[in-house]
């Protein structure tokens, strides 16, 4: 009933091919999107005191948004072309050092610029890890983006001229300038990041209903039929792979600049891998917004559970805590495999399509 | 000479533990298709449970009844987790892509690490089963000074030995080995011809408890159980690159070279270029050698075009 789109009939293709065909559908992103940019930065402002909203911004919206991102980025290369990686954390890092090292050495160099720059260095390093995709796949394939994952570990970790010389390996950042004025405040960096995720979002989902998208999907679906139907294997792969890794390296430099400021090569460890490659699993395999749903189930998870046992009168130290969080997780994560492998981004579908029967069961 | 023959022998004998490792995964790949990520997590719990149930009973019984309650333990509760995983996990995946029982096994390592640190406890725990660990000096008249061997170390490959002895045995002489066998081959086929899969599963995953167990206690007594003992499965992952994921032998090879390949890198190559490259040679090897023989030394060679 109340979502319903009875009388709105498409009278040209482009309106059939629109990415929101529905009137409700616009209207309640264009009404999420107002939110996060204008409601919430004033409902924060006017509403809690500085510590509060700084905390707000600080440890819950720039992270979820920052890892949104990077979820995004995987999701293009395992949801979309079928290609499985346990080396977000190395790219996510390839992202930082590379942009870190670009506004270091060029401090003329405008600070958008050295992240972007932060993403094509990703990409570069994502099409040479994913050459090998050509060759093999699979299993074999999450061999060589683990490979990844420990040389680049390794790289930042021992070879200073990554670090800037920094004896300890921990660098720390410049701040970043957007056209003239300085990052400082929590609204100022969460207003930036949400723009660069709103556009990326943006451009990625109309990337995946265009053609690279269906040549990606016709990969993962099938590749021998894909070859057959005239797509050609090496640059559909290579391409989401580089697509990729562009978007978590411009993520892994957002986590860097804006979200730690200062960070040693252990904020990029195989532990974010696991962690980003998580979200998709739960938030939904081949969804811009299972990748969303996700990353906040994953960030909100660890906060409810902590509160849990307190509520429920049980002691538990909080080691055990720690130990039974991750626990969770990987009951979670196979949780979904079994029941509902296509993640929370089907169960919203569902949802939406009983809304839109609602109140009739069929 | 003598030190490069030492670092060599060094490197093939911590490359036993690779394959011991590497082999846990090769039967469970072999038999079901799966790749099981959490071999190391097996192998931690188990280390887990050996250790602490050796010590709680060698308070009250002698040594000898101490280690052989604590090996029952530690068999019965891989023989539990095998079931488990059989029955919660495996038996509802069936028919999904390799990729999403992989990811499974990404979710069961996690749950599989803590819960046993939950229940074993988290700090490091000395292994003692009574291998002497002495040192040993070979060779002297050859080189001078000698060649330095870890006596636990040369259990392990004795052990190993014999480990990949009874498999190749189980495997090939046994109507149980031939059936798993036949499960290896064709899920479907093997089905109609009346063989029980999930049964199959059952012994398999029993199976590679064991050898995760063995692989225990050889690391433990050597580092003591703790839980970095997990990265292990990461660098057997390289091993089963190099060896195949089909192949036993393989699976000990690919362990040998390894080992040996990373020792002699990190001592020759790595002081030249900052050391640490311990961390990923092996999988850089394993990338190389993924572009020129994607199914290993000994691996099924699969015709496909990909």
């Amino acid at each position: 009933m109340i979502y319903h789109e009875a009388g709105q009939f498409k009278t040209s293709y482009k309106q059939d091919m629109a990415m929101l065909p529905i009137v409700q559908d616009r209207w309640s992103v264009v009404a999420l999107v107002t939110f996060a940019v204008a409601g919430l930065p004033i409902l924060l402002a006017f509403g809690t005191d500085a510590f509060t909203s700084n905390y707000l911004y600080s440890a819950i919206l720039i992270p979820f948004l920052i890892l949104s991102l990077a979820s995004i980025g995987l999701n293009i290369l395992v949801g979309y072309c079928g290609q499985i990686s346990l080396g977000t954390g190395a790219f996510m890092a390839i992202g930082a050092y590379a942009a870190y090292n670009v506004a270091v050495r060029l401090p003329q160099v405008p600070s958008i610029l050295a992240i972007l720059c932060g993403g094509i260095a990703a990409a570069g390093a994502g099409i040479a890890f994913g050459l090998p995709s050509l060759r093999i796949k699979g299993l074999y394939l999450a061999v060589t983006t683990l490979a990844a994952q420990f040389f680049f570990d390794w790289l930042f970790l021992r070879v200073s001229w990554f670090t800037n010389g920094s004896a300890s390996g921990s660098v720390t950042a410049p701040a970043v300038e957007i056209l003239g004025i300085k990052l400082e405040s929590g609204t100022g960096k969460y207003l930036f990041v949400l723009a660069v995720v709103v556009l990326f979002s943006l451009g990625l989902k109309n990337l995946t209903r265009g053609a690279l998208g269906r040549q990606w999907m016709a990969i993962r679906d099938m590749d021998i039929a894909a070859e057959i139907i005239g797509i050609r294997p090496v640059y559909a792969k290579l391409t989401a792979f580089a697509v990729s890794s562009f978007t978590i390296g411009v993520a892994g430099a957002l986590w860097a600049f804006v979200h730690l400021g200062s960070w040693e090569p252990l904020a990029f460890s195989i532990d974010r891998s696991f962690n980003i490659l998580f979200m998709i699993i739960v938030g939904g395999l081949g969804s811009i917004l299972g990748s969303f749903l996700g990353t906040a189930f994953i960030m909100i998870l660890p906060i409810v559970l902590t509160r849990v046992p307190a509520a429920l009168g049980v002691p538990l130290s909080t080691s055990t805590i720690s130990h039974l969080e991750v626990a969770v997780f990987g009951i979670l994560i196979i949780f979904f495999l079994i029941a509902e492998p296509l993640g929370l981004a089907r169960l919203w579908l569902l949802a939406k399509e009983k809304l839109r029967i609602w109140p009739f069961p069929y | 000479m003598g030190f490069f023959i030492e670092v060599l022998i060094g490197g093939l004998l911590s490359g036993v533990l690779y394959s011991l490792v590497a082999l846990g995964f090769v039967v469970i790949f072999k038999a079901s298709g799966v790749l099981n990520f959490a071999q190391g997590s097996m192998v931690l719990l188990a280390g887990l449970a050996f250790v602490r149930a050796q010590a709680f009973l060698g308070e009250t019984f002698p040594f000898w009844i101490s280690v052989a309650g604590g090996l029952a333990f530690a068999v019965a509760i891989m023989v539990i987790v095998a079931w488990l995983v059989e029955k919660f996990v495996l038996t509802r995946l069936i028919n999904q892509s390799s990729l999403s029982l992989f990811m499974a096994t990404i979710g069961l390592a996690f749950v599989i690490d803590e819960l046993s640190q939950i229940a074993f406890g988290s700090e490091v725990y000395a292994v003692k089963i009574g291998i002497p660990r002495e040192p040993i000096i070979v060779l002297t008249g050859l080189f001078d000074g000698g060649v330095l061997l870890n006596s636990v170390d040369l259990w392990a490959a004795i052990i190993a030995a014999c480990l990949v002895l009874i498999l190749v045995v189980f495997f090939q002489k046994t109507g149980t080995g031939l059936a798993l066998r036949a499960v290896a081959d064709d899920h479907a086929a093997a089905q109609s011809v009346g063989i029980p899969i999930p049964w199959t599963w059952l012994i398999i995953w029993s199976v590679a408890g064991l050898i995760a167990l063995a692989a225990a206690v050889l690391w433990g007594t050597k580092v003591g159980i703790q839980y970095s003992i997990v990265f292990l499965a990461m660098k057997a992952l390289p091993v089963l690159i190099l060896g195949g994921f089909t192949s036993i032998p393989g699976a000990i090879v690919g362990g040998l070279l390894i080992g040996a390949g990373e020792k002699l890198a990190e001592v020759f190559i790595g002081s030249m270029i900052g050391g640490g490259i311990e961390y990923w040679f092996a999988y850089v090897v394993a990338l190389i050698f993924l572009m020129i023989w994607p199914q290993g030394l000994f691996g099924e060679r699969l015709i496909e075009r990909i």
